[in-house]
């Protein structure tokens, strides 16, 4: 059974095309992540899915049910915001059964599932408690918890962690791949953060300017990228792109090359400046300059002694170089 | 905080500006109030002296509670006041908030519309509504003062409270939505309480023009039976000859109810005036 599956799904507002011809499918119990840059239209296409715009055209169906005019509340469907957006009249036991009680579930129901999702994401204590009176790693929970009740077929998340620090941010993160481990529940994640992407995903969806540039798990999107966009968006620092016929290439094309594949070696094939060194502790990024406003970033592994201005030459393994002609695809 | 604001002469300053300016706008209350309790002579002698034991008297408030039936006018101001704000409340809150969460056709155009009541005076209407109420048998009922003051109030309650409602965030609307809830339960159980130091501004703002009103009430309810708190008050006011203990003790009266509606309103009301300015 697929859990979702889109066909040439479109939305636009007015004259704006947001989403163009998105054809996907997300199986049972996938972990799919949408990572894009901001305005690609990932989160639109994340309320298209759940109902709260509605596609301009396109079929959408979850659990393999038509639902293009079904309101959002009947799709089987779960949100958590990156507000939050917690009732916040209501108590955290409350938040977390006020769409039960829309259902008409049973009393002694709504409790045990109310419960158990408390139990799941330790929110026991904070149940009589309200919103205002919660941290945000806490009030986060509860939005997950109010997703959690719901046994919806598919949980969708609008880049929840943005809201957080990075401490929480971690941890957050780690609660939210144990509980797809233990629910097995079919989840959409929306985030810009490439590290949640990797992280979390089974299945990476790359958008740009409302197309989806490439679908694949995280490895398969990091090592085999499709087109220049996706190898420099995935991936920090950033691939370096170096022009070939400075390598002795075809001219147009490029080369690209991660920045941990290319190490500081005396007689390597790039020779340039020291512009920056960012010393992580367990490792090292260099940004070098190898002239004709060229920048190149390489990454060392463990504590690496260079200076700003100082002369070195690198070299990589040409195994792991990527090549791209001038529009940006593949070769 | 900032070195200037913790100046002892700054603040000293700001004191006296505002107490100044707090004595300048209870003085008229109190001389009321004092006056009120006096005799006609002593009113007259001397209006700025407090009452004493030879010039203490409650003829004013014994003549108001005798003549003219001044229960009936405070009952019949009480309703006309609290009908006239619930419905302001209530339709101009539901006309704001589909101003704020809907788009459609023209939406910018109503909203225009709407607001155009604030700059044009209701009294200007006046002949034309009352030929309205004539011809609707409205005249001498509190509804003809109802309907006048809801019409009055909508204007600057939509204009206030859809821009309160804008800010309400989308992501809690939604997540109501995705709960199953419906857009009326929405608007009721999520959106007015967000709003409610907006709401009880624009109560305010209503509540003591309609309760002072004497204009409407004379000429569309003069009746006895439909006369307000403002108008009974005038009987006592004549051509030739005035009873000021009468005039002055109703008045007082008249002060208590809306004080107690405003000190109820004023924590939401000193919230609803600063958010936005202040986080």
């Amino acid at each position: 059974m697929t859990a979702l599956s889109l066909t040439n799904v479109c939305k636009s507002f007015g004259q704006v095309e947001v989403l163009k011809d998105i054809n996907l499918t997300v199986e049972e119990g996938e972990f799919v992540v949408f990572v894009g840059p901001s305005g690609c239209g990932k989160s639109t296409l994340l309320r298209v899915i759940s109902g709260l715009e509605e596609a301009t055209s396109g079929d959408i169906e979850i659990s393999d049910n038509s639902v293009n005019d079904v309101p959002p509340a009947k799709r089987g469907i779960a949100m958590v915001f990156q507000s939050y957006a917690l009732y916040p009249h209501l108590t955290v036991r409350d938040n977390m059964s006020l769409a039960l009680k829309q259902e008409r579930k049973p009393k002694d129901e709504i409790a045990t599932r109310v419960a158990e999702a408390s139990r799941m994401l330790s929110l026991g204590d904070y149940l009589d408690r309200r919103p205002s009176e919660l941290s945000g790693g806490q009030r986060q929970r509860v939005a997950i918890g109010r997703a959690v009740v719901r046994e919806p077929d598919l949980f969708l998340f609008d880049e929840p962690l943005s809201n957080l620090d990075a401490a929480l941010r971690m941890n957050t993160r780690l609660e939210i791949a144990r509980l797809h481990r233990q629910l097995g529940a079919s989840m959409i994640y929306v985030t810009h953060d490439q590290i949640e992407a990797m992280t979390l995903a089974d299945k990476i969806v790359v958008l740009r300017d409302g197309r989806v540039e490439q679908v694949g798990s995280p490895m398969e999107i990091y090592n085999h990228p499709a087109n220049r966009f996706v190898a420099e968006f995935i991936g920090s620092p950033s691939m370096n792109f170096v022009p070939a016929e400075r390598l002795g290439g075809q001219n147009g094309q490029f080369v690209g090359i991660r920045p941990e594949y290319a190490q500081v070696t005396p007689n390597g094939r790039l020779k340039g400046k020291v512009i920056h060194v960012e010393k992580l502790g367990g490792d090292t990024n260099i940004l070098i300059d190898l002239g004709d406003d060229l920048t190149f970033t390489s990454r060392v592994f463990g504590q690496y002694d260079t200076h700003v201005d100082q002369e070195i030459t690198l070299d990589f393994d040409d195994t792991k170089c990527l090549s791209f002609d001038a529009e940006g695809q593949r070769i | 905080m900032s070195k200037a604001r913790n100046n002892p002469l700054n603040s000293f300053a700001a004191h006296a500006a505002l107490i100044a300016y707090t004595l300048i706008a209870l003085f008229p209350v109190f001389v009321i109030l004092i006056n009120s309790f006096k005799t006609r002579k002593a009113i007259f002698r001397d209006p700025l002296a407090l009452p004493e034991a030879d010039t203490f008297t409650l003829i004013g408030y014994q003549t108001v509670l005798k003549q003219g039936d001044f229960f009936l006018y405070f009952q019949n101001s009480m309703i006309v006041t609290v009908v006239s704000l619930t419905l302001v409340l209530l339709f101009g809150a539901m006309a704001a908030f589909a101003l704020a969460e809907y788009k459609f056709k023209g939406n910018m155009l109503m909203g225009l519309y709407l607001a155009l009541g604030i700059m044009i005076p209701i009294r200007i209407g006046t002949v034309a509504i009352l030929e309205m109420m004539v011809s609707s048998g409205l005249v001498n009922t509190l509804w003809a003062l109802i309907l006048v003051y809801t019409a009055q109030g909508l204007p600057l309650a939509v204009f206030i409270l859809s821009e309160f409602m804008r800010q309400v965030s989308d992501d809690l609307k939604n997540a109501g939505r995705i709960d199953g809830l419906s857009e009326y339960t929405i608007f009721f159980r999520l959106v007015l309480p967000l709003v409610r130091p907006a709401m009880a501004t624009v109560a305010v703002f209503n509540m003591i023009p309609i309760w002072n009103d004497l204009w409407f009430p004379l000429i569309l309810a003069p009746a006895e039976e439909t006369k307000t708190l403002t108008l009974g008050s005038q009987v006592f006011i004549g051509q030739f000859v005035t009873d000021w203990n009468a005039v002055l003790s109703a008045l007082s009266m008249a002060i208590l109810p809306v004080m107690i509606l405003y000190v109820i309103f004023s924590r939401q009301l000193i919230r609803g005036i600063t958010s936005g300015a202040v986080k």
